[in-house]
């Protein structure tokens, strides 16, 4: 399904979808553009820059419950009660990347033997409109991690800013059930305008890397400790990649002790923290920055490759470049270990 | 296991064994009676215990799948929940999450000799397998098992070590690292015993678990007496949370110890990235 839709409309759009639905949308606060709970009246930021930190909160939120446990005397009579989440999510207005971002998810969330009720209620009701990037950022490469600026996956509506709206193009069923709005108009020949904003979109960004050789490139410096401290150097293990990267799945659970009743509750954590893996034992299998840096790089550009069909683990928003404080780039580590030679 | 991961059985502890200083032995029954009776396993195999308020480890399950009155756990006192664990008494209430990851090959092990070498607390999953061999022993041929700890007062497991050490059929050796007085048995480090003991390799599997650096010359001694990685076994352990290969910190390159492990072959160890 092929609309046009109005900035104007958009924006009624997402107040209709508050009655409904929790609407998170690109709000700018103090300078910062952020994914937040959008309310009637609100002013949406969609273009001045993608989004500091990625919509992942919408499937996948930073914090938690999982289950509350009451206990009228500890340990006595705890009853359990499993927090499963409920209600609709739209995500409108993140970029492909951001929307991208959670496939990464569903191999490890969902598989024969597992599932995680939590995820998938959340993605199964969250509907992503994304918008189109029209020019790159300097620390953008989703067009080497096989993604573009327009591309479709992940989201649920694509939109392509053409003149004073944008161009709507439904991705899955539930994209096109929300653009059965008749705040929705024909999109005429607009579609061709798009298109061309988009392949123009793709020039810019330029030739894309090739990370194929990234896998087995990554595996063979394992045991070069001296490579990876040195790309390790700067990094003050922060942990706000982690935070900021779409595609990290990680989480911590630990239990929150309210006196008649605890909560569990799972948080997003930070392979970065020397607490990570940090064992009973006082053993740490990652015991200093270098091996866990590895390890981050190692998973998305390898592991997770080797196990998921060649699928790199990023989607090369490029949000852990730019939040970095200390300038670490993590294409430059791949670069680096796939130029690298005896 | 539920169909939420997360979502743990309740379970009474019915007996709690002080085995050493900081070591105790939980065993505990699923409250759900259905549950208990269909809780099945196979030894290797691991568990989440919970303490509600506090949070939730991973511990292997000690007791064998052959005797199902209870499911048995050996918490040594290293942090918080292991803290909080060791002060639950009997009648007290825990979450179990069970059972967890993949197990000894206990069908390819058929008609096999086999030498268990277990360290100070390493020797709680080799119970398991040990106690399943006990109760399936036509299966298995010549069984060796090698226990050792620091000191006498280290043993876990004292009130069956009687009954291991009297069996005409398996061989039962214990060791302390220093004399001690009163002790009868074995006096020297593990690995230096093993070579005393001088296990043929012939048609042998051995298993070790223990401290790291006990495995290491456990390892080295076993190379020296002629066995071949892939008739070595191992089980590891990791800081693990969810146990069911997403939340991503018990990973050795693509292998997750919860779900590919916690057993492996020192064949298989050997392929992975240099990271336990």
């Amino acid at each position: 399904m092929e609309r046009f839709i109005t900035k104007e409309n958009l924006i009624r759009l997402a107040e209709e979808l508050t009655a409904t639905c929790r609407v998170l949308a690109p709000v700018a606060s103090c300078g910062t553009v952020t994914f937040r709970r959008f309310l009637p009246g609100m002013v949406l930021d969609m273009h001045s820059r993608m989004a500091a930190v990625s919509p992942k909160a919408a499937t996948f939120p930073q914090t938690e419950t999982l289950l509350t446990v009451k206990r009228e005397i500890p340990e006595k009579k705890p009853e359990i009660t499993e927090t499963l989440p409920e209600g609709k999510n739209v995500v409108i207005g993140c970029r492909p990347c951001g929307a991208r971002g959670k496939l990464i998810f569903n191999p490890v969330y969902e598989t024969d033997k597992t599932k995680d009720p939590y995820y998938i209620q959340r993605r199964d009701n969250t509907v992503f409109i994304s918008l189109a990037c029209d020019r790159p950022e300097t620390t953008c490469f989703c067009h080497s991690v096989g993604s573009g600026p327009a591309d479709p996956q992940g989201s649920d509506v694509l939109l392509t800013l053409v003149g004073e709206g944008y161009v709507a193009r439904s991705v899955t069923p539930a994209g096109e059930e929300v653009m059965k709005s008749a705040l929705f108009a024909d999109a005429g020949d607009k579609g061709k305008e798009a298109d061309a904003k988009n392949v123009r979109a793709r020039e810019l960004m330029g030739e894309a890397h090739d990370y194929a050789s990234a896998p087995a490139k990554l595996l063979a410096r394992f045991d070069d400790m001296d490579f990876w401290q040195a790309q390790s150097a700067k990094c003050i293990s922060c942990g706000a990649c982690t935070y900021m990267c779409p595609t990290c799945y990680c989480f911590n659970i630990t239990d929150d002790d309210l006196g008649l009743e605890s909560r569990r509750i799972r948080s997003w954590d930070n392979c970065m923290s020397h607490t990570f893996t940090l064992e009973g034992s006082g053993h740490n299998p990652r015991p200093t920055k270098a091996h866990r840096l590895k390890n981050r790089v190692g998973h998305k550009f390898s592991y997770y490759p080797d196990l998921h069909k060649g699928v790199i683990a990023c989607c090369g928003c490029g949000r852990c470049i730019k939040q970095c404080p200390a300038g670490v780039d993590i294409r430059q580590i791949v670069n680096a270990a796939q130029e690298y030679s005896e | 296991m539920n169909a939420n991961p997360y979502l743990p059985d309740m379970a009474t502890i019915v007996e709690v064994i002080q085995e050493t200083h900081n070591i105790k032995t939980f065993r505990i029954v699923i409250n759900n009676e259905e549950r208990m009776k269909e809780f099945s396993f196979m030894p290797g195999q691991v568990g989440q215990l919970s303490v509600f308020g506090v949070g939730e480890s991973t511990f292997v399950i000690n007791s064998s799948p052959t005797r199902k009155d209870y499911l048995q756990f050996s918490v040594m006192r290293v942090g918080e929940v292991t803290t909080r664990l060791h002060q639950l008494q009997p009648g007290d209430q825990i979450g179990v999450r069970a059972p967890l990851g993949n197990s000894f090959p206990v069908e390819d092990l058929k008609g096999k000799n086999i030498v268990f070498v277990g360290g100070g607390i390493g020797m709680a999953p080799l119970r398991t397998l040990f106690t399943y061999m006990l109760d399936n022993r036509k299966d298995y041929g010549d069984i060796t098992l090698l226990y050792g700890a620091r000191s006498p007062a280290d043993l876990t497991y004292k009130a069956e070590l009687p009954e291991w050490t009297e069996r005409k059929d398996v061989n039962t050796v214990l060791t302390i690292d220093n004399p001690s007085e009163g002790w009868e048995h074995k006096v020297g480090l593990i690995p230096n015993v093993l070579l005393e003991i001088n296990p043929s390799p012939k048609n042998t599997v051995a298993i070790t678990c223990g401290p790291p650096i006990m495995i290491k010359f456990t390892l080295q001694a076993l190379k020296k007496l002629g066995f071949e990685d892939e008739n070595i076994l191992t089980t590891l352990e990791k800081r693990m949370k969810c146990g069911v290969g997403i939340c991503g910190r018990c990973n050795i390159g693509t292998k997750y110890v919860c779900m590919d492990g916690p057993v492996f072959t020192y064949a298989q160890l050997k392929e992975l990235p240099s990271e336990l």
